[in-house]
């Protein structure tokens, strides 16, 4: 480890940094989730009602509970998605790569009522 | 191929995979993705011992043998695309910089969470992958990449006698 390794390693970890406080600046409460699987929006949910809503023919299980969802069952043998827990916030994304299937939140205050449905 | 060195590597390649299997146990509450990459230490270690044609057979083995023993056919492609970006991405550095090890390491590791995020993105097509996984990854790729590098550093450094010729 030289000057220039703290350097570079340094100057990796404060860009990495910014990006992921960039990233977390614009956050706020989500008001739905969008499913999509191979990027093609399959169904979309409001936070606002509680529910539990089975995803791309039965492979995944969603949860809605209390303005939070998260994935509480999945076909796949890593479970990744499940262990990811709950998201809320607009831009949070819950992925199941087996099943190429992805949960993301999105809206929120205003246009909250559009979304339902 | 002398036996030595046949030797060597077929037991590097046993420990990336011990490594692969150990990283795979440890529960995660993570995104998928956020690893330390243990693999890493034997491949760095094989390419600052060996050298890089022999790294990359390795790091090819193992890759293979994990997932077809751990894995899946997407899993493959996954770690494939990853392990193997962010081998060249170290080959390169140690072979035009003057950076040690423990950047090359953390450099390394950046690439193999690239790699995965775009084949991730490839597969679902979301890109949010990119907006709200990938920050989280790089931050915890660079931890990660200096922890490895460390340790592979040491272990290039103390196994000195044993390289192969």
């Amino acid at each position: 480890m030289k000057k220039r390794d703290f350097l570079l390693i340094g100057t990796i970890l404060l860009a990495a940094a910014a990006l992921l406080l960039a990233s977390r600046l614009g956050k706020r409460a989500g008001g739905a989730v969008v499913v999509r699987v191979e990027g093609k929006e399959q169904a979309t949910y409001s936070l606002a009602a509680d529910g539990t809503y089975p995803l791309n023919g039965g492979t995944n299980v969603l949860e809605i509970k209390e303005g939070k969802a998260r994935m509480i069952e999945a076909n796949c043998p890593d479970h990744y998605c499940m262990n990811q827990g709950a998201i809320a916030n607009t831009n949070e994304t819950i992925t199941c790569l087996p099943n190429k299937l992805t949960v993301t939140v999105v809206g929120g205050g205003d246009d909250f009522v559009e979304i339902v449905g | 191929m002398k036996t030595s060195k046949l030797t060597m590597l077929s037991l590097c390649t046993a420990l990336a995979m011990i490594f692969s299997f150990v990283e795979s146990q440890i529960p995660t509450m993570l995104p998928p993705g956020m690893k330390l990459g243990l693999p890493n230490i034997a491949i760095v270690f094989v390419l600052y011992r060996v050298g890089v044609k022999e790294a990359y057979a390795v790091n090819l083995v193992r890759i293979v043998l994990t997932s077809l023993l751990f894995g899946s056919v997407l899993s493959l492609a996954y770690s494939l695309v990853g392990g193997m970006l962010s081998l060249t991405v170290m080959v390169v550095m140690k072979r035009f910089t003057p950076f040690s090890c423990v950047s090359v390491s953390v450099v390394g590791g950046l690439f193999h969470n690239i790699g995965q995020v775009c084949v991730a993105y490839f597969v679902t097509d979301t890109a949010q992958l990119f907006t709200y996984y990938l920050p989280m990854l790089l931050v915890s790729g660079t931890v990660a990449g200096i922890v490895i590098g460390l340790v592979a550093g040491i272990a290039v450094k103390r196994l000195e006698k044993w390289t192969p010729r």
